[in-house]
């Protein structure tokens, strides 16, 4: 059985209970999105702001568990700052780290796909460097909608306002 | 809080004797299972009638003229008559419609008796504690129809505030109240609710999925109209649930879904309908199911409902006490306070845990409970909480489970601190 410090790593429990990034930015200009996760009713809000092809700030609003909260703020400070091409690549790259597991498991309720060709791409984890703390994650299949909730959010949010 | 009774009748050492997965461990930890109202276990007999009947009888319902297709038909009705007895319907062999589970039933109800009856700006009254079952039914059919939608407020005791009910079913068509929480636990006024309803000549409709399997029911009692419910949360296997309808309503509805068994007749130019229950009864109905969902009303029987309850109550009250001892301002506890006002459910959030990081924990010692927003989020957004932590109770829980859960609870403080 996996164990709680698989899954509740210090660098998780530092970034629920010191959350970065939070709050929300003032919008218009900034662009807000809301996730949910349909299982537990958790919502999280992101403001970005892109400024040519660089996200130049981001927020994270709403509640969640430590799961879902500490993955987003890990995010922010991940992607402040970053252009809008790299950060899309880190959300594919951190998708495929939960997806190889999620893969083998039933689809979600919200329908997700899951490309099976991630399968066969092995994940740099070495790229995600602090992200990487979310690994044990996927030992614990139903809280991987927790991890994904604020990347999918952010995804979401890049597309809406044709940024990439 | 007012005393419970000082004992119960009900043996839970032999009961859980029946629960196979409740007399083994996972990872070195009794499993202690505080989900019934998700769903509960099955006792063996449960289990054991399944399996004889697939053995020694099953064939098709209502169809063969051969020995054993009779007395599959003769055991799958025999077991829609004891459903029936099970809440005290006046007629079992009529007003029991076998469906898939409580929501399908509320769902017959909404399809038949709803397109029948309501169409623009006619009034449905809802709670605000329904599950969803009960109220994204009637949102459908508003959005189809335009309906008006009103609802009975909660207090902050998680009681319903029915000062203003007269008002708010004046007009209305409809009435759709639950007759328990599965979030609150809280037990509403079903008789005083439906008296008022009819007096506004507006039909009720109840959702027993949670009342069912825990207080002795009696439909007359209740004065609904409707009364849906699922095997499952029972003792009873999934697959299937019952609507129970006044037989007087359910002659003059047209069919659910159409097909094989609900149809006396049918021609290229139209059909002629079944008679009831089967016109709601389309295709192969869940046969084993139904043999199941007997075997578990008789077993709930042979323990008595009166106490099944009186067991939930004594332990409603010991565990509030312990949570609330134990733990004190760092857990918010929803819902009534008395523990003869609610059934054996109890929601409740921790000041700095989040109920699913709670139950993450909890699932280590082998503590199984729900944590989300238990398809209630009218309600969760009364209360103002996205999620909640919900523990319940079947008639195999003990206070040695309590304690576990408290011991547990204890060690995820420690953990997240």
């Amino acid at each position: 059985m996996a164990g709680l410090e698989d899954l509740y790593r210090e660098i998780i429990l530092d970034h629920y209970r010191s959350p970065r990034n939070r709050g929300e930015l003032p919008s218009p200009p900034a662009h807000r999105v809301e996730g949910f996760n349909p299982l537990c009713g958790d919502e999280i809000v992101v403001s970005l702001q892109v400024e040519g092809d660089v996200l130049t700030d981001i927020k994270i609003g709403g509640s969640g568990c430590s799961i879902s909260q500490s993955s987003a703020s890990l995010m922010s400070a991940a992607v402040k700052g970053k252009p809008v091409e790299e950060v899309r690549e880190l959300i594919g790259t951190f998708k495929a780290m939960m997806s190889i597991h999620e893969a083998t498991l039933p689809r979600d309720s919200d329908g997700d796909e899951v490309d099976p060709s991630l399968d066969a791409t092995p994940v740099d984890v070495d790229a995600l460097g602090e992200l990487a703390a979310l690994q044990g994650v996927v030992k614990f299949p139903v809280r991987i909608k927790c991890a994904t909730l604020s990347w999918n959010t952010l995804a979401q949010g890049l597309d809406e306002v044709g940024a990439g | 809080m007012s005393s419970p009774p000082a004992a119960t009748t009900l043996d839970v050492a032999t009961v859980r004797k029946e629960f196979a997965l409740l007399t083994g461990e996972r990872d070195g930890h009794p499993v202690t299972y505080l989900d019934s109202a998700a769903s509960s276990q099955r006792p063996a007999r449960v289990l054991d009638a399944m399996r004889s009947y697939e053995e020694t009888t099953h064939a098709n319902v209502h169809r063969g003229v051969y020995r054993v297709a009779e007395e599959a038909t003769r055991r799958f009705e025999a077991a829609r008559v004891a459903a029936g007895r099970f809440v005290g319907a006046p007629v079992p062999d009529r007003e029991v419609v076998f469906t898939k589970n409580a929501t399908e039933g509320i769902n017959l109800v909404a399809h038949t008796w709803g397109k029948r009856n309501l169409g623009r700006g006619d009034a449905v009254v809802l709670t605000e504690m329904e599950h969803h079952a009960n109220v994204v039914p009637w949102l459908m059919l508003a959005e189809e129809r335009g309906l008006e939608l009103r609802w009975i407020p909660v207090d902050d005791d998680g009681l319903l505030v029915l000062d203003d009910l007269d008002r708010l079913v004046d007009g209305a068509k409809l009435v759709g109240v639950t007759a328990m929480s599965n979030v609150l636990g809280t037990l509403n006024p079903l008789a005083e609710i439906s008296a008022v309803a009819h007096a506004a000549g507006a039909v009720v409709v109840a959702d027993g999925a949670q009342s069912v399997p825990h207080v002795p029911t009696d439909v007359t009692a209740l004065g609904c109209d409707f009364l849906a419910f699922s095997a499952h949360k029972m003792l009873g296997p999934t697959g299937i649930g019952v609507l129970w309808g006044r037989e007087e309503l359910l002659a003059d509805l047209p069919p659910f879904l159409g097909g094989g068994e609900m149809i006396l007749d049918v021609r290229k130019d139209g059909f002629t309908p079944n008679d009831i229950p089967w016109r709601f009864e389309a295709g192969t109905p869940p046969i084993v199911e139904a043999i199941g969902l007997h075997a578990a009303v008789d077993y709930l029987d042979e323990l008595g409902m009166a106490a099944v309850r009186a067991h939930e109550i004594d332990l409603t009250a010991y565990a509030l006490g312990v949570l609330s001892d134990r733990f004190g301002d760092e857990l918010t506890i929803h819902g009534p306070a008395d523990a003869v006002r609610r059934g054996g459910v109890i929601s409740f959030t921790h000041r700095d845990i989040h109920p699913h990081d709670l139950s993450q924990v909890l699932d280590q010692y082998g503590v199984c409970i729900r944590a989300g927003h238990h398809c209630a989020k009218p309600l969760m957004r009364r209360l103002g909480v996205t999620a909640t932590a919900r523990a319940s109770f079947g008639p195999y829980n003990d206070h040695a489970d309590v304690d576990r859960l408290a011991d547990a609870l204890a060690e995820a403080a420690r953990f997240f601190a």
